[in-house]
Formats: structure tokens, C-alpha cells, sequence
């Protein structure tokens, strides 16, 4: 019965002229009358048996070859209709990739009903794929559009209220690695959707190589030079930097810039979020820093430091500098790095082979609102000190906390500093490293070397330090030094038809202008 | 004259001020349909409904046998009843009743699945139309055509899953005459009688509150949906559901980055439509669905893809404004379609729709919300009025024909 059921169910479906008054009809318990409907049920189990045993639906072929007038392979095809009457059971259904088309039957009128002829027919239609399904290129650059404007409105009408300017302050040197960490910082600032000024401090004077990298960010950036030069140990370079910071700060106080106050040094990796949250603060801001302790040998990672520490510390732990808030969420202390583990080990050479260390708290995990700093603000808070007052007794100044009388009122951010939105990170070259100035490599290279030995005409030179932990190997050295050459040497290889000559000699001699 | 001035610099001043103000809030746009802003119509004290009582069997005990029918997409029809029992546009009296309202579920027959059989379904109408035919005299006097019927299924008072049957069954005989609110609408067809009201089909409100996620997270679907392309229980060759069309979104898209779309049941579907601009909303075995209700509360705009629809409250609501509509042919061309729409249309689109009244025109919530769906079909019905003279039919005048339509019909329920 239920078999029967289901094979006049499939009748009905597809049979739409045959309609006899009353024989087929929609009630489920009714049984089959007409003889008719008999013989096409049937032909269509003996059809349907005989597909069983060939495994496809054989029927379709059939009726291709018998009844089709005009086969076409065109892939766009009409809805065809699906009753020309030798077609009952078994219709020929379209594949996706052809189609066929009938010569359409009689049935609209009588399936559409008497109340006006409708377009819309009931039954098998096709499935329409064009030639080419794939997205072309323009469409998918004006969608990107209409989302970026849909989004722009959202953060209209959901996202803040008043954006507030976002001051960035970057204290940086000419050296190998400037340009690969700068760009980082430049491009994460172009990405900020806020207005934004970004004040580039640059120890040993303002040159054209600095200006050159941040010139078509179209920011608005203040290039300022700071007379000193930017010593080889770390020690020298935290202080110098915190100088310059501070530097940049009565900048920011003469000019009376608006805004919220951020340090990002330019090794720093910043995400968009922080952006975002930094928006919140009132006056002044602590963040969570990721610190990554990085080693600049291969050897001997900041992992296997700390591994040797398992017993002490959780070995999987990313050291973090920041606020720490008690169950209330209130700024209860502050999470700083223990530099305990790294005894020794430590750097003290900018290229260095140890460890690079932060200091206690990082000047990056801090926001100020500018007008803390300026001379006259109209509801500057009490417990916030002068910035010129302090400046000429000490310049040995860690983190701007410097500016408070009290640190209470120090606001955690990112969800009470549970977010880790920046993370801090020192790589450099070592001072005495060799690159190519703005990194062009003018007059062309001469020279075609195979990149696996480099015979460098010059024998490494005297390293300014007295440590034991760089004078001990020889090989090491010139392995270090001739990985800041291989990508020059890459480059030779591709230009081997070239005619070659000797290297030009102006490199020592920028070199020791570095220094 | 001066003063006149400085009063006029003042109001200038005081309009910018709160134009800015107002701008400050979600940027909505006032939805006037074909009949006006009628979304916000009170329809209390402009009619009269009379809920006529008839024995449990015809509502409470099928709910009893089956709970599920409270919260399947036909549920209207229940919830109806619930709101019109308690609602101030009910009357006592029947002589001065405008509407009345029969209060029979009748796709509350399900399988062990949950799909609703429509087999009784002509048989059960009957025989409540004979109940009230005998036991009062309001439907003899007018044949039903001051009476309303809410019958949610596929294809209304067809009563039957599938079309082809459905428009040979028409619509029964008996409610000819009568208002059917109903989900189903296509153009010059069968099944929908002029004059009915469309409605939305029902999506559980609070399921879709719960699912809420912050206006600021911004969207960056292009197009999202989620169900299926191809019916293979049904249908496994396709080209008969949904007439192609799916079949077509899934055959030229399925490789587009722009279009999220797949069968998967995610639990994530009622946020994802809340990160999406387009949600296709195309037809499947019948032409409506829940989605749209969905995409109008989530904010998405709908793409509709069913050829001579007609949408929910479509006299009140612009849909073609809210809304895209494509053609089933030009299905292949959707992307070109939707990414050559201006973004400053995109933008006005979404405007309507962040429109609450727009939103609580889609839902039926418990307990019943001015301006809600129960509201509207209640002012779509006091757009009716007054009823035409003609209705009226003569003392002995029969215009029915109680014996019409397939023999298991008549027989009794």
C-alpha cells in the first residue's frame, strides 16, 4: 500500500494534463482507478526496474533520442514544460551542465487556474548556471565598497561618539633593522580609523633615510631630530629613548595637540584593537604588554631560558607587563618583568647574542591624555605633576608614571588588563652591520658570488665590547655577520649576466659614519 | 523687525540643534506603504471582532495532542486566537461585531516529524463552517464574507503540500467569500483570493531576542545563506524545487567569496545574519519562509528571489524599497545585481529596516506589542471596512455550493 502510495504520488507530481476528473485523486486512501494510470505505472516500474539493473536512468536517453526536436546544448535555457503527453512518468530532467528543451505543452492555462495566465509554471524547470560561475574581479572590488561604507556608517552610528586624536610617539635611529620596524608601525598607524599625529623622534638628527620611509603613509607626522647619538648598549638606549620620549612630550605641550597620548616604539607590534581601546581612557591608561624576550641567537631561545626554570615559573607563560586588578576590577599592582631568570644571559650590546630584556615597566604600556601635559587645561586633575617642573631635576625617568603623585588613579585597559593588545619585542642587527643606504643598492652589484660561501674581502672588524660571550667563538661571529649579507648576495645571483667589478668600498665607510 | 530676526537666527539654530540631536540616535526611516504609514495604526476602536466558540475538539485538544504546534512557523494561527480572546477589539456581541473570527487549528495535524498533513484539513473546515452555519445565523446571512480565517499553510486554503495539487484542489468552496489571512501570496494564482491578507510566518520572538549581538560589530558578510539548495528526499534531481532557483544559486556561487552560503545548521545562524548586508531569501517548495521575518529583525536586507510574490502586509509595507527583488532567471547574475546596487540605496535600505515598527510589523510576541503582527492584521482588516452592501445576501439567497470540491471532502469530520 505504501509502495502504491508513493509510485501515485510520483504520478501525480509529474503528470499534469492528465488529469481525469476524480481518478487521481489527493486523497492518500483512494486507490487507483483509471486503466491509463495503470499502464504508466506499469511502464514506469518496469522502467524503473530495468534503470536498477543498468544503473542509470536509461529512460532519459530514450526519450533524447526518440522525442527531442532540438537538442541544444545551450547552457540558458526557459522553463520548459514538463507535460507534453509522452513524457509522463518519465521526464527528462536537465543535468546542470545541459539542458534540453521541449516543445512546450498546453498546460499553462489549465495549471495556472482561470485567474489571469501567470508567468509562473509549476513543474521541472531548469537550473540556470552561466558559462563562466566564478566571481569577476571589479564586482568583488565594488562589494568590498559597499561594505566598507556599510561599516563606516555602522561605526557612525554605534561605534564612538568622539573620536578622540590619537598622539604617537616613536623615538628611533637609523640603523639595519630601522626600516624593517618602522614600516611595521607605519603601516598598523595607517590602518587606525582615527585622526592621528605621529611624532617621530630620531636620535643623532633628522635624516632624509627616516623622512624617506614615512613619506607616503600620508600621515601627518613631526619629524623631530634629538642631537645625541644613540649609544651601542641597551642600557645607553633605554635611557637615551626615555629622554627623547620625554622630549616628545613638550612637543606635544607646545604645540597644545588634543588627543590621546600613545608610545609606540617602532620594534613594538600593535594590534587594531588597541586603537579602539584607547579611545576610553580619561586621563591616564595602563595596558597589558606582551613581552617577547627574544634572543638574537639561534641557538638559544628565551623557551629554553625559561624551560631550565620549570620548577619556578609556568614555562608556557608569555611574560607580561601591565596592570593587575583585584576581583573588583580596581588597579590593585602592577605585573612587571622579572628579569630574575635571565641573570646573565642577558644583553648588553645592541646585536647582542643574549637576551633582550625589557625594563620594569615599558614606557608602550601607557596612555596619557594630552592635556595633562599642556600648562593650562581647564580641569586638569590635582594629583598630576607640572611636566616642566620635573624635567630639569632628574632625566633618569623609567615610565610616565613619573608625571602622577599618585598611581590609583591609573585606569586599567582592555578589560582590565586582561587583553594583551600590544607586544613588545627588541631584534636588531648588530651597530657595526652592513646595509645598503635607503636600501638601494646603487651603482648596481658587480660582483656574482654563489650565496653559499661569501668570501668577504673584509676581515670582520673588532667588536667595541670586552664580553666573553662574544669572543668566544670566531665562526659564530662570521656566521652572524654574513646573515645580514645573504640577502645582498641573493640578489648577486640574479644578476649574474651583469659585468662585475668590485664591490664599491663606500660601505665600510658608512659604516663607521653609523657609529 | 529686528527682533523678528533674531527669533527666526534663534529657531534656525534651535532646528539645527535637534537635528543633530535626533542624528545622534540610530539613523530609522518612516515606512509608508501603498495605504499610507498605517504600521502604527491603532486598529482599537475602529473594529469589531466576534470570536465565535466552538468545541475543543476544533482547537484545544488538538493543541493537547500535540504541543509542538506552538512553536512550528504556523503557529499564527494559535496565537491568533490567544491574542483575540483578550484583545479590546473583541466584542460580546455579535450583532455588533464587524469581523468574525473562527477558531480552528487546522494545520495542527503534524507527522512524528513536525510537518503539518493537510488531508483532514478540508474535511475539519467543513464542518466547523457547518457548526457555525447552523448554530448561528451571521454566516447564512453574508456566506462567510464577513468572516476571517487564519490558515497558515503552504498554500493557504488549498490545503496541500504540493502546488500542482493544490491549485487543482483550489481554494475550498466554502471560504470563497471569506477573508483568509494566510502566509502564502503569488500573484494570478489559485490559491490566493483577492482581498486576503498576507502575513509573515511565524518565527519565535524570543529565540530571536536571545540571539541579539552588539550594533557596533560591524558587517562584513556580503551575502549569507544557510538551508538547503537541493531537496534530495524529494527532489534529487533537482530542478523542481524551489523551480531551479536554488539549485542556480548553489551552481554559480558555491565559489564566490562574497557568498556565505551552505547547508550547514550552525548555531551561530541568528548572529551570523546580524554580520550579513544581503541575506538571499529564495523561494522553496512555496514561496514565503521564515527568513525573511528573520532578515527584517536582524537587519539584513532580503534578497528575494520568488517570482510574483507577494510579501507580508505588502498594502503597508514598501517592500520593494526594504528589499531586493530578483527575477528567477537572472538568478545567474545575482553578484553583478547586488554589487551594482549604489551604496547609498544599501544604506537607506538598511535604514527602513532598523525602523522598529518595522520590526515588531514581523512578529507575533506573547504578550502582543503595539504594532506587532496581531496589530497589523487587525488594521488590515479595518481597511476592509465598511463592509460593501452587496454582501448581504437576500433571506433564501445561496450563493455556495455546499457540494463542491473532491468527494472525500464531504465527508464528515
Amino acid at each position: 500500500m505504501k509502495l502504491s502510495a508513493l509510485q501515485q504520488s510520483y504520478l501525480n507530481r509529474r503528470s499534469n494534463s492528465f488529469r481525469s476528473s476524480g481518478a487521481l485523486d489527493s486523497s492518500s486512501d483512494s486507490s487507483i482507478k483509471s486503466t491509463s494510470a495503470i499502464f504508466w505505472l506499469v511502464l514506469h516500474g518496469l522502467c524503473c526496474l530495468i534503470s536498477l539493473f543498468l544503473g542509470f536512468r536509461f529512460s532519459r536517453l530514450v526519450f533524447l533520442f526518440l522525442f527531442s526536436t532540438s537538442a541544444t546544448t545551450n547552457l540558458y535555457t526557459s522553463p520548459f514544460r514538463t507535460a507534453s503527453e509522452l513524457a509522463q512518468t518519465l521526464t527528462v530532467h536537465s543535468t546542470p551542465i545541459r539542458d534540453l528543451e521541449f516543445p512546450p505543452g498546453n498546460i499553462t492555462s489549465m495549471a495556472g487556474g482561470s485567474s489571469g495566465s501567470s508567468r509562473v509554471v509549476v513543474g521541472r524547470h531548469g537550473i540556470r548556471i552561466r558559462p563562466w560561475p566564478h566571481p569577476n574581479p571589479v564586482e568583488v572590488m565594488r562589494a568590498h565598497q559597499i561594505i566598507e561604507r556599510v561599516q563606516k556608517e555602522q561605526r557612525l552610528q554605534f561605534g564612538l561618539k568622539n573620536p578622540r586624536t590619537v598622539i604617537v610617539i616613536t623615538p628611533t635611529y637609523v640603523r639595519t633593522f630601522q626600516a624593517l620596524h618602522l614600516t611595521g608601525v607605519m603601516h598598523s598607524l595607517m590602518l587606525v580609523p582615527y585622526d592621528l599625529v605621529w611624532i617621530v623622534i630620531e636620535a643623532g638628527g633628522a635624516t632624509n633615510e627616516t623622512a624617506s620611509l614615512f613619506a607616503k603613509s600620508g600621515l601627518r607626522t613631526i619629524h623631530i631630530g634629538f642631537r645625541q647619538r644613540m649609544p651601542n648598549s641597551w642600557e645607553g638606549r633605554h635611557h637615551l629613548e626615555a629622554r627623547m620620549r620625554l622630549h616628545a612630550l613638550r612637543i606635544v605641550r607646545e604645540k597644545k595637540l588634543d588627543g590621546i597620548v600613545m608610545f609606540a616604539d617602532d620594534s613594538n607590534m600593535h594590534s587594531m584593537e588597541l586603537f579602539d581601546e584607547i579611545q576610553n581612557v580619561r586621563w591616564v591608561g595602563a595596558l597589558s604588554v606582551g613581552i617577547l624576550a627574544h634572543s638574537s641567537d639561534a641557538d638559544e631561545t628565551s623557551a629554553s631560558v625559561i624551560e631550565k626554570n620549570e620548577d619556578e615559573e609556568n614555562p608556557e607563560s608569555l611574560p607580561v607587563q601591565g596592570p593587575a586588578c583585584n576581583s573588583s576590577n580596581h588597579l590593585a599592582g602592577w605585573h612587571t618583568f622579572n628579569s630574575l631568570p635571565y641573570l646573565g644571559k642577558s644583553a648588553t650590546y645592541i646585536g647582542d647574542r643574549g637576551i633582550v630584556l625589557p625594563r620594569k615597566l615599558e614606557w608602550a604600556g601607557f596612555v596619557l591624555n594630552s592635556q595633562l601635559l599642556w600648562k593650562d587645561a581647564e580641569d586638569k586633575p590635582e594629583w598630576v605633576k607640572d611636566l616642566d617642573a620635573l624635567t630639569h631635576n632628574d632625566e633618569d625617568i623609567e615610565s610616565p608614571l613619573f608625571l602622577l603623585k599618585d598611581f590609583s588613579v591609573v585606569e586599567p585597559l582592555g578589560s582590565c588588563g586582561r587583553q594583551i593588545l600590544l607586544w613588545w619585542l627588541r631584534v636588531e642587527a648588530r651597530a657595526d652591520s652592513k646595509f645598503p643606504p635607503g636600501w638601494i643598492i646603487d651603482p648596481p652589484l658587480e660582483i656574482t658570488v654563489p650565496s653559499k660561501r661569501t668570501p668577504w674581502p673584509d676581515a670582520p672588524p673588532e667588536l667595541p665590547s670586552t664580553e666573553k660571550v662574544v669572543t668566544g667563538v670566531q665562526e659564530q661571529i662570521v656566521k652572524h655577520s654574513s646573515k645580514t649579507r645573504t640577502p645582498r648576495s641573493k640578489r648577486t645571483r640574479s644578476k649574474r649576466k651583469r659585468d662585475t667589478k668590485i664591490v664599491d668600498t663606500r660601505l665600510p665607510v658608512r659604516n663607521s659614519e653609523q657609529n | 523687525m529686528r527682533t523678528g530676526g533674531w527669533v527666526f537666527a534663534v529657531l534656525i539654530v534651535f532646528g539645527f540643534v535637534w537635528r543633530i540631536g535626533a542624528e545622534r540616535n540610530v539613523r530609522t526611516e518612516r515606512i509608508s506603504g501603498s495605504a499610507g504609514d498605517v504600521l502604527e495604526d491603532d486598529p482599537v476602536g475602529r473594529l469589531k471582532v466576534y470570536v465565535y466558540e466552538l468545541p475543543s475538539k476544533y482547537n484545544k485538544k488538538l493543541l493537547q495532542k500535540d504541543p509542538r504546534c506552538l512553536t512550528h512557523m504556523f503557529a499564527a494561527e494559535i496565537f491568533m486566537h490567544r491574542f483575540l480572546l483578550s484583545s479590546p477589539v473583541r466584542t460580546l456581541k455579535p450583532e455588533e461585531a464587524d469581523w468574525f473570527y473562527t477558531p480552528i487549528y487546522i494545520t495542527c495535524d503534524l507527522t512524528p516529524t513536525g510537518l503539518p498533513l493537510p488531508f483532514k484539513s478540508p474535511r475539519m473546515m467543513r464542518s466547523a463552517i457547518q457548526l457555525i452555519s447552523s448554530n448561528w445565523p451571521y454566516w447564512n446571512r453574508t456566506e462567510g464574507a464577513d468572516h476571517f480565517f487564519v490558515v497558515p499553510h503552504d498554500f493557504g486554503a488549498c490545503f496541500h503540500y504540493q502546488e500542482e495539487k493544490a491549485i487543482d484542489r483550489g481554494i475550498l468552496p466554502l471560504l470563497q467569500r471569506a477573508t483568509l489571512v494566510q502566509t502564502f501570496g503569488q500573484r494570478n494564482h489559485v490559491c490566493l483570493n483577492e482581498g486576503s491578507i498576507t502575513i509573515p510566518p511565524y518565527a519565535p520572538p524570543q529565540k530571536m531576542q536571545t540571539h541579539l549581538i552588539p550594533q557596533d560589530t560591524p558587517r562584513s558578510i556580503f551575502v549569507y545563506f544557510r538551508g538547503l539548495f537541493y531537496d534530495v528526499n524529494n527532489d534529487p534531481e533537482g530542478g523542481y524545487y524551489a523551480r531551479g532557483a536554488r539549485a542556480a544559486v548553489w551552481e554559480n556561487f558555491k565559489d564566490n567569496p562574497l557568498f556565505d552560503i551552505s547547508t550547514d545548521h550552525p548555531t551561530t545562524y541568528y548572529e551570523d545574519m546580524q554580520r550579513a548586508i544581503f541575506c538571499l531569501c529564495p523561494l522553496g517548495w512555496a514561496p514565503w519562509s521564515p527568513r525573511l521575518v528573520e532578515a527584517v529583525v536582524f537587519g539584513c536586507i532580503p534578497v528575494i528571489i520568488a517570482d510574483d510574490i507577494v510579501l507580508p502586509f505588502a498594502d503597508a509595507i514598501p517592500w520593494e524599497e526594504i528589499g531586493v527583488f530578483v527575477a528567477e532567471e537572472d538568478v545567474p547574475d545575482l553578484d553583478t545585481i547586488l554589487t551594482s546596487i549604489p551604496p547609498d540605496v544599501v544604506l537607506r535600505k538598511q535604514r527602513l529596516l532598523a525602523n522598529p515598527s518595522m520590526k515588531w510589523a514581523m512578529m507575533f510576541p506573547q504578550p502582543a506589542q503595539p504594532g506587532d503582527a496581531f496589530h497589523q492584521i487587525l488594521n488590515g482588516l479595518a481597511r476592509k471596512l465598511p463592509h460593501d452592501k452587496h454582501i448581504y445576501l437576500k433571506p433564501g439567497e445561496r450563493i455556495l455550493n455546499w457540494t463542491a470540491g473532491p468527494v472525500g471532502d464531504l465527508k464528515p469530520w
